[in-house]
């Protein structure tokens, strides 16, 4: 083996053991492996942002990909943090329910204020989940109507039945009022 | 609104809120601790066996596995009602027993511990079914209960607790009825509330005798109390509560977690979490009672109940921790809304090779009502009687009278709730669907709507003691100081409401302590809607003794009397002289005004609600969609509108009204596995299948407390099961006697399909 070969062959180990992704708007670049602050292979992104990062935040509720607790935003979109491998998330820009504030002044996001204002939780052990979903949504789409909101959050399992209370929360961030 | 409060009745924000939709909340699962373990359970995957060898040997050796315990290794510590159900016992009484306990450095690694442990069992016979359990020969669970027939009462309730009702003539009761009916009904299907955050507990023992824990419940007091009875007075035990994920009243008692958590850390000295997986939630934590009930009842044609005869069977599963308070509890409510001279209505608890049933909201009531109002029913049909002029005529009116759970009769004295139910009739448009028994509201093609109509409420808004401390720091702030912790309701920021207008005060200027057993007072906790009432009522005239102390020490300096002043903002001032006011400083500045609050218990008032429901049917299909939910109470004073009206719409989930269309535990007949204990296979409601609600909210003055209110949300989930029952048995113009009301059973009942009992009963 040429000396280049083991150097590749090194490199491309070393780029192996990290996974470099974007985490409410900062780079992480994780070492791979075993101990403790490292991410294993088998984890789930849920588990690398509640367990490596502090980021108790989303919640688990199933582990299943069945009830919604513990969506996050991948590039905007909602995903199902407990149903997505750390390790495949390498490139991805992912955000969470502790940074939906604006990142520059702290405020909270309008969808986040709207809950407030609207009472729109009881326990809210769902709530961020709920919140994620919503986001996704109106990142697609401006101007949901009723229905969009509802089937959009289809996915979030409530418990207290808060929805009647965030539906009006969603409908009131929706450009197209409610 | 009654009064023009600064505060009360108007809507404000919950303290918590921004924590919860910015995810910093902490919730137990979400709290830090340093050298922690994790622990996991091995369960039996057997529905009744004995243990007859452990093999841990391989177990141990997985490095990072730091406890192993089992059956041999743990001290005698037992719980139950009465306690004979050992922490960790040789014999395995359900699919899910506790076999063994593991801690170690990781989850993963306590996880593959588990699978290491090799366990020897000897199967013993086991039953599912309450009725074959007290049949002669059957399997029995406990040496200690013959006949698998638990030992009745409650003994917190008193000697005198409640297990029966039995009182008038039944003769006589039954020689005055117009029509008598007899049958047999059964809200059996052991639904689930599963709050989305699971139960756990971290645990940290320090030798020789103290236990810290950290815990996910309503009312760490009762942890503690609950705990001290199990590992026995002599350990010290010190509980701090944290916001709970949804409780639904499943979170009263987690004595199981707790002891686990206790017992690993006893084992390697260090703090051990447990936090049960969501497949353990629904297989191993809480059901509600199963319930059937078999029943004789005369009736009047004006709809007069002139006796009631027969036996409640209260099915607890693997043992009871509160059932016996929930058929007291049970027993009380069926009195409050039945006005009847003569009860013969005797009851048992029967134990089976399931998981145990416990605490869910609803208490005990729901599950009684579920089970008797479609009985009531055939006599109201034999009778023509509409069953919405039933309830109003027969719940209870001011000075009548009930056995409550500890056995003692009360009179009421609250008010009536004829009106809020009328409006609520008005709001559904009873008169215009009501179209007699079995007949549909409407139909098209193979649809047919039906309406149904159920109420319940209970006296347990007055249950049990509350106490608590408002302490004023003279630079104008207040904290208030109790072991309450925050479920969902919103309550705690309602007691910041009740002090702010006591004390006239911005309410960012009132803080609330955290919850724990440690410091803050003895409180019951928020079960059985008491929230408003007991425990406001300790909230307010803690603040109303702080702010006379503070008045006492006012008064030499403005010159005044104590009873002529007043405060506003944190000033103090004579009545009518606000120029002459001095801050609350003034006293001084190196002072605690403490002020302390007490509730004894009061079970001579009662909450209220009605559900109306309309289903749609498809006969073809056998589906059955909710359309239309009114929920109509009277709660003298709103204290919060949003967190009230959230209260009300929980009337869906937490096995409430899903529980009667398609809300079920699922239990495999031969094996004991409960089939659909995940979240994709046990069905819950979405987003995008909610029905209209529309809640109708009197604000009667009630005698209460200072603000007239008492509190409605536990009840908000109970009428409405039995108003499904009886809307699709409307809808289809058949009796249907069985819950969930699943498209098969609606096909049974129209002969579409054949039936296949489980869960029931027949009238
Ligand atoms: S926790 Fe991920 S979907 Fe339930
Ligand atoms: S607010 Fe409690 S589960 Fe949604």
């Amino acid at each position: 083996m040429s000396d280049i070969t083991v150097r590749e062959k090194n490199k491309k180990i070393s780029q192996a053991k990290r996974v470099t992704l974007i985490i409410n708007g900062e780079q992480r670049n994780l070492e791979i492996g075993h101990l403790p602050h490292q991410v294993e292979t088998t984890h789930t992104l849920l588990h690398t942002l509640r367990e490596t990062l502090g980021l108790t935040g989303t919640k688990l509720t199933c582990d299943n990909g069945a009830c919604g607790s513990c969506t996050v935003l991948m590039d905007g979109k909602a995903i199902l943090s407990c149903m997505t491998l750390t390790v495949e998330c390498g490139g991805k820009d992912i955000t969470t329910i502790e940074g939906l504030k604006d990142r520059d002044t702290g405020a909270l996001d309008p969808l986040q204020q709207s809950f407030i204002d609207h009472t729109a939780f009881q326990c809210g052990f769902c709530t961020p989940g709920i919140i994620m979903s919503a986001k996704a949504l109106l990142n697609e789409n401006s101007t949901p109507t009723e229905v969009q909101v509802k089937e959009a959050l289809s996915g979030n399992f409530c418990r207290c039945i808060s929805h009647y209370q965030v539906v009006r929360a969603v409908m009131a961030v929706s450009e197209g009022g409610a | 609104m009654n009064e023009p409060y600064r505060y009360i009745g108007k809507a404000t924000q919950r303290n918590d809120a921004v924590g919860i939709v910015t995810g910093t909340v902490q919730y137990l699962n979400d709290v830090k601790f340093k050298n922690l373990l994790y622990a996991k359970v091995l369960r039996s995957p057997h529905p009744h066996a004995l243990i007859k060898n452990i093999d841990k040997s391989k177990a141990e050796n997985l490095k990072g596995v730091k406890a192993i315990l089992t059956w041999e290794n743990v001290p005698d510590w037992k719980g139950g009602t009465p306690g004979v159900t050992r922490i960790l016992g040789r014999r395995l009484r359900f699919v899910g027993d506790v076999v063994a306990l593991i801690a170690a450095t990781s989850e993963e690694i306590a996880k593959e511990a588990s699978s290491l442990i090799d366990v020897e069992y000897e199967i013993l016979p086991a039953v599912f079914d309450e009725e074959e359990a007290v049949k002669p020969g059957a399997p029995q669970l406990y040496d200690e209960f013959p006949g698998n027939i638990v030992t009745p009462g409650f003994p917190i309730f008193g000697p005198k607790c409640l297990t029966a009702i039995a009182m008038g003539d039944m003769d006589k009761g039954f020689a005055e009825a117009e029509v008598i009916v007899e049958g047999t009904c059964g809200y059996a299907n052991i639904p689930n509330p599963i709050p989305p955050e699971p139960p756990g507990a971290v645990a940290l023992w320090e030798e020789p005798s103290r236990v810290t824990i950290w815990v996910s419940n309503q009312a760490p007091h009762v942890d503690r109390m609950t705990l001290s009875e199990i590992f026995g007075h002599e350990v010290e035990i010190f509980t701090h509560g944290h916001p709970v994920g949804g409780s639904f009243g499943t979170k009263i008692i987690t004595w199981q977690v707790q002891a686990f958590a206790t017992l690993l850390s006893r084992a390697t000295g260090r703090p051990v979490k447990i936090i049960y997986t969501k497949e353990e939630h629904i297989a191993a934590f809480v059901l509600r009672p199963s319930s059937k009930m078999h029943a004789r009842v005369g009736m009047k044609k004006d709809g007069t109940v002139t006796a009631v005869s027969g036996k409640w069977l209260v099915g607890t599963g693997h043992y009871s921790m509160t059932s016996q308070a929930q058929l007291a509890v049970g027993l009380g409510e069926v009195q409050i809304m039945t006005r009847c001279a003569n009860w013969d209505l005797q009851t048992d608890i029967i134990c089976t090779n399931r998981n145990a049933s416990g605490s869910v909201r609803g208490f005990g009531g729901q599950e009684l009502k579920c089970a008797f109002i479609p009985i009531l029913s055939r006599a109201m049909a034999q009778l023509n009687l509409d069953p919405f002029e039933f309830i109003k005529k027969n719940y209870i009116k001011p000075g009548e009278g009930y056995f409550w759970r500890d056995g003692n009769w009360y009179i009421y004295r609250g008010i009536d709730y004829s009106e809020a139910m009328d409006k609520g009739a008005e709001r559904f448009g009873w008169k215009e669907k009501w179209r007699g028994w079995l007949q549909p509201s409407a139909q098209k093609g193979s649809l047919r709507s039906g309406v149904g109509v159920g109420v319940h409420g209970n006296a347990d808004i007055g249950e049990d003691t509350s106490e608590a401390y408002v302490r004023l720091s003279t630079e104008g702030t207040v904290t208030l100081i109790t072991s309450l912790t925050e479920h969902g309701t919103g309550q705690r920021s309602n007691y910041v409401k009740m002090i702010g207008e006591v004390l006239q005060l911005p309410l960012e200027r009132i803080f609330i302590s955290a919850s724990d057993s440690v410091i803050a007072p003895f409180d019951f906790g928020p079960v059985g809607s008491r929230g408003t009432y007991a425990i406001g009522s300790a909230a307010i005239s803690a603040a109303e003794d702080a702010k006379r102390q503070l008045f006492q020490l006012a008064a030499p300096i403005l010159g005044a009397n104590v009873e002529d002043l007043e405060t506003v903002d944190g000033l103090i001032f004579a009545k009518g002289k606000p120029e002459q006011c001095i801050p609350w400083i003034a006293t001084g500045h190196d002072r605690t005004i403490m002020g302390y609050g007490r509730f004894d218990p009061d079970y001579t008032l009662a909450n209220c609600m009605t559900t109306f429901v309309e289903v749609e049917v498809d006969t073809e299909t056998g589906k059955v969609t909710l359309q239309n939910v009114v929920n109509a109470t009277d709660v003298g004073q709103i204290i919060d509108p949003p967190g009230l009206e959230g209260q009300l719409n929980g009337c869906l989930g937490s096995s409430g009204i899903d529980s009667a269309i398609f809300e079920e535990t699922i239990i495999d007949p031969t094996t004991g596995h409960i089939l659909n204990a995940n979240l994709i296979d046990y069905k819950w409601r979405t987003f995008s299948e909610l029905p209209e609600i529309d809640n109708v909210v009197l604000e009667t003055p009630i005698s209460s407390h200072r603000f007239r209110a008492i509190g409605v949300g536990e009840v908000a989930t109970s009428p409405g099961p039995s108003a499904i029952l009886m809307a699709v048995s409307n809808a289809i113009g058949t009796w249907l006697h069985e819950y969930p009301v699943t498209p098969e059973r609606v096909l049974a009942a129209l002969n579409k399909v054949k039936s296949q009992e489980h869960a029931g009963g027949a009238l």
